[in-house]
Order: C-alpha cells, then sequence, then structure tokens
C-alpha cells in the first residue's frame, strides 16, 4: 500500500472554463476517494425574488446560467403559466421547443469541443466549436442574442420566426448534419480516442438510478429517464425515443450527446412541420398565488422548478435544483479507483456546469 | 524578449459569472474569431500568463483565488473585466453574496461592457490590453535599466 496524499484540484484549472475544486485523496496513481467543495459562484440568485418582482425575475434566472440560459428561461415562466392557468398559444409552444432544441445543440457541440481539449486533440475542439457558431447564428439571427436570448415571457415568446427565417434555419442546419458527421466519426471511430474513453469511469445502471443521476449521463448509463418525454411544450407532439446507451463509461456518454445532436435536428424538423400559425403570446393579468413544482429537460439533465407565491407582486420562494447538482454525486463515485490523469477527462464527461449548480 | 512584448498570454478566471462571457470567451480562441491571430495564448497556468480576464462579479469565496491568481502573475501584467458584472455587478449587483465587480479585488485596467460581452468587444478589449502591456513593458525595461525594482519605483512615485 503505497502513501496517501491530498491533492487539490481547480477551483482554477485548465480543463475547467468554471470554478469547482475537489479534493483528490490519491494512493500512488490511483483516486481513493474525491472530496468536492462548491460555493465559488454562488451568488444568491434565488434570494433577489425579494427586491424584484416575478415578470423582471424572468430575466435573472435567463442569466442563471449563460449555456442553459433559454432553459431556464423556459422552465421559470412555464411553471408560471401553470400556476395562473394561462393558456399559452400552440404557436409559441412550438416556438419555445425550437429554440430549446438549438440551445441543446449548442450545448453539446461545446461539450464535445471541451471534450476534445481535455484529452488532447485541439484540432477536434476547434472544429466543434466553429460548428457550434453556425447554430449562434441562428440563435443571434432569429432571437437577437448569441447565448442569452431573453425572448421568454409570461404567457408566450417576445419574437417569431418568419418562413424566410425558417428556410434559412432548415438549410442550415443540413450543413451543420453534415459536419457533426465529419466530428462524431472522428470522435466514435479514432483509435487514440477511443483506447482514452473506452472502459473509463463506468458508472452502472444501478449505481445511477441510486444516486439519482440525470441527463444523458444516466442515459449513457441505460436509464431510460427523459423528462422531454412528459410532453411539456410542444415535445408531447412530436415523435422522438430517448437516445440511450448502455455501456456506462467516457465512450458511451459521448455516444448518446453525439446521437442527441442528431435527434435535436430532427425535432427542429418535426417542430417546423407540424407548427401552426397564429399569435405568439396571450397578456397575462393577475399575481400568482399557491406553490408548483415543475420539471423539464435542460441539454444537462432534469431541471426542477418549485415557486411559492402569496397573490403579491414578489414570490415568497423560488428554488431550482439544477441537473449537474444531481450528477455531482455520480460524479464522486466514478472518481473512486480512477487513475489521476483521467480525473480532467471524467469532471467533463458530466457536462458540469457550475454556474447552475451554485446560482 | 522582444516576442513577448508582441505576444502576450492570456489567463481566464470565472469570478462568479454565468458562464455566458465564460463561453464566449472560449469562442474568441476558436476559428470563427480567433483572437490568436493576435499573438495572444490561452494559459492556464498564472506564472506564464501576461493578461488577466475576468468574468463575472466577485464573491466573498472568489477574492482570495483572485488575489492569488494576480499576484502570481509576473509584473507588467494587465487586467481586463469581461462583460457587465464584471464591470459593476451587473444584474447580480444586489445579490447578498456578491460583492462588486472585479475591480474590489484586483485593480482592472480595461473594461469590456455587454450581457453576454459579443467576442467582437471581447477581442477590442484583448487589443487594448495588448497596447497597454507594450506600453507598460517599456516602462518595466526602464526600470530594470535603472537598477530599480518595482516597489521602490512605486515608493518613490509615491513620495513625488
Amino acid at each position: 500500500m503505497g502513501k496517501r496524499s491530498v491533492v487539490p484540484f481547480g477551483p482554477q484549472h485548465p480543463v475547467l472554463p468554471e470554478p469547482v475544486h475537489l479534493d483528490l485523496v490519491i494512493e500512488d496513481e490511483k483516486v481513493i476517494e474525491a472530496i468536492p467543495n462548491i460555493g465559488f459562484i454562488h451568488r444568491g440568485l434565488e434570494g433577489l425574488t425579494e427586491k424584484r418582482d416575478f415578470k423582471q425575475m424572468t430575466y435573472v434566472i435567463e442569466r442563471t446560467c449563460g449555456i442553459c440560459s433559454f432553459g431556464h428561461g423556459m422552465g421559470y415562466v412555464e411553471t408560471l403559466e401553470k400556476m395562473m392557468n394561462v393558456e399559452v398559444p400552440s404557436r409559441a409552444k412550438y416556438l419555445r421547443t425550437i429554440w430549446a432544441e438549438m440551445a441543446r445543440i449548442h450545448s453539446h457541440l461545446l461539450w464535445l469541443g471541451l471534450m476534445a481539449d481535455a484529452f488532447g486533440f485541439e484540432s477536434l475542439f476547434y472544429q466543434a466549436w466553429r460548428v457550434r457558431e453556425r447554430v449562434l447564428d441562428l440563435q443571434e439571427m432569429t432571437t437577437g442574442g448569441r447565448i442569452i436570448f431573453s425572448v421568454n415571457q409570461l404567457g408566450g415568446v417576445l419574437r417569431d420566426i418568419d418562413s424566410e427565417q425558417e428556410k434559412v434555419i432548415l438549410d442550415t442546419l443540413k450543413d451543420v448534419q453534415k459536419d457533426i458527421k465529419t466530428i462524431a466519426d472522428s470522435f466514435l471511430m479514432d483509435y487514440s480516442v477511443e483506447s482514452r474513453l473506452k472502459g473509463v469511469g463506468i458508472l452502472t445502471k444501478e449505481q445511477a438510478h441510486d444516486l439519482g443521476c440525470c441527463g444523458p449521463f444516466a442515459r449513457a448509463s441505460g436509464l431510460n429517464y427523459d423528462m422531454r418525454k412528459l410532453g411539456y411544450e410542444a415535445y408531447g407532439e412530436l415523435d422522438f425515443e430517448p437516445i440511450i446507451s448502455r455501456e456506462g463509461d467516457s465512450f458511451a456518454r459521448c455516444e448518446c450527446r453525439i446521437n442527441e445532436l442528431y435527434q435535436s435536428i430532427d425535432l427542429i424538423r418535426q417542430a417546423f412541420s407540424k407548427m401552426p400559425s397564429g399569435d405568439i403570446a396571450v397578456s397575462v393579468k393577475g399575481n400568482p398565488t399557491g406553490e408548483y413544482f415543475n420539471r423539464i429537460e435542460q441539454p444537462r439533465g432534469e431541471a426542477i422548478y418549485y415557486i411559492k407565491a402569496n397573490g403579491s407582486k414578489k414570490l415568497d420562494r423560488f428554488r431550482l435544483r439544477t441537473p449537474t447538482f444531481a450528477n455531482l454525486a455520480g460524479l464522486c463515485e466514478m472518481l473512486k479507483n480512477c487513475e489521476y490523469s483521467d480525473v480532467g477527462v471524467l469532471a467533463l464527461t458530466i457536462d458540469p456546469c457550475i454556474s447552475c449548480t451554485e446560482r | 524578449m522582444a516576442n513577448v512584448k508582441k505576444s502576450p498570454w492570456l489567463i481566464h478566471y470565472d469570478g462568479s459569472s454565468c458562464n455566458g462571457c465564460d463561453i464566449e470567451v472560449l469562442a474568441c480562441m476558436t476559428p470563427v474569431y480567433d483572437a490568436e491571430r493576435l499573438g495572444v495564448e490561452n494559459t492556464g497556468d498564472p506564472m506564464q500568463a501576461d493578461i488577466l480576464l475576468i468574468t463575472g462579479g466577485i464573491n466573498s469565496q472568489a477574492v482570495p483565488v483572485v488575489k492569488q491568481i494576480y499576484d502570481q502573475m509576473p509584473r507588467p501584467k494587465v487586467v481586463v473585466a469581461v462583460g457587465v458584472c464584471a464591470c459593476t455587478g451587473g444584474i447580480f449587483k444586489e445579490c447578498y453574496n456578491v460583492l462588486g465587480g472585479a475591480d474590489v479585488v484586483v485593480p482592472v485596467d480595461i473594461y469590456v461592457p455587454g450581457c453576454a460581452a459579443r467576442p467582437q468587444s471581447i477581442i477590442d478589449g484583448i487589443i487594448q490590453a495588448r497596447d497597454l502591456f507594450q506600453k507598460r513593458s517599456k516602462e518595466h525595461d526602464a526600470l530594470v535599466k535603472a537598477g530599480k525594482t518595482y516597489d521602490e519605483y512605486k515608493e518613490e512615485e509615491a513620495n513625488g
């Protein structure tokens, strides 16, 4: 038995764009235990409900996280709409679905790039981000923002997508799909990538279930768990099946996310073909009362929104359970008995979004 | 050392940002915007870095981390605050855990506005930081020639 020592990982670390701190207890080159220490980006965003009214909070909550920004805005207004029994126009629901799927494509491409950078394949990182820029251009064209859209409002959305923009989107997605295919080949058929990812950081289906993991991280372990199947917004009218991989290793997580990219493109096409015409928003009067739980599927997994309101302009409580928080337990389990040199890659495979987690 | 003046290296730290500016800083380095054509390179090591990019406001737990990164960087150094949160605290200014912009901890030279800051404005900030870095390098060289340390120089300046 070798000597045990503690190696700090983060908060400032080249593979992490955001600060998270892990204390790694290592013995020789093996990691025995990983103790996370979070709180470097805690702002106290939920506390702002005391100072802002519930309509202004939409824009604060969109800034919980820059990558899942649209999803958070959508989850929040959707919770309020269900509380207040607002009937959102069907076209607005489809528009939200389209933007949510675009955000998923950009988030997954971003993750693929960071992943490639983490295992030292820098040109693949550049290629993934080059394709991502095409999607960002579409988002900017339709919403006016590259990453923070601010198009959600209580009762609908603020902007519409016209037929000209629709054509541009569908044309661009055709190119994007081709480019994704090229990137996917490098990820899934390259010998050196395979040797770095296959069989590393295995999380079994039982472990993933017991630790409460969610999103692509849990689906890569074979857990059929996708909140989109609940049928919120327009997802109930679209035809899709959750993407599942069985192996539960880093490679399966890559595969799962790459297949979700194709699925998202398909969902956008379906949404455009079924989208009805009509209004994009209804006006909402009055203030919310009571409490409500809502679940939606973010690019990283299941996010839970809880709102308690008392009928005044300011909410009593807003609470957000983010996917990364659920997946951190899985990460710590996975890091046990891994090689020290794999820690950076494994920390990335859960697609950590620390800004969401700490708020 | 002539190249160092033209090719300063960057280090990026996320104070308590929402991630939006972080990914835009990273997007600056990738093919479409390609800030690396200006000679800068993103590094993870403070001791090799010349320009510090801070995104997001500063909370109490980030204070020692930002201070340490700043202290570990060799002189001369330039600090760029990216995004409105790093400039003033932005939308999170009234949050109980946010102390304010990056300038509550380290002296900031260049402020880049925007929520999230666009890559174009971040690149503009980097160019300004590079020019400032070249100016400071010249001053630093003069000090070294005169055989003075930076602290002595500061002391002289304070005494008039």
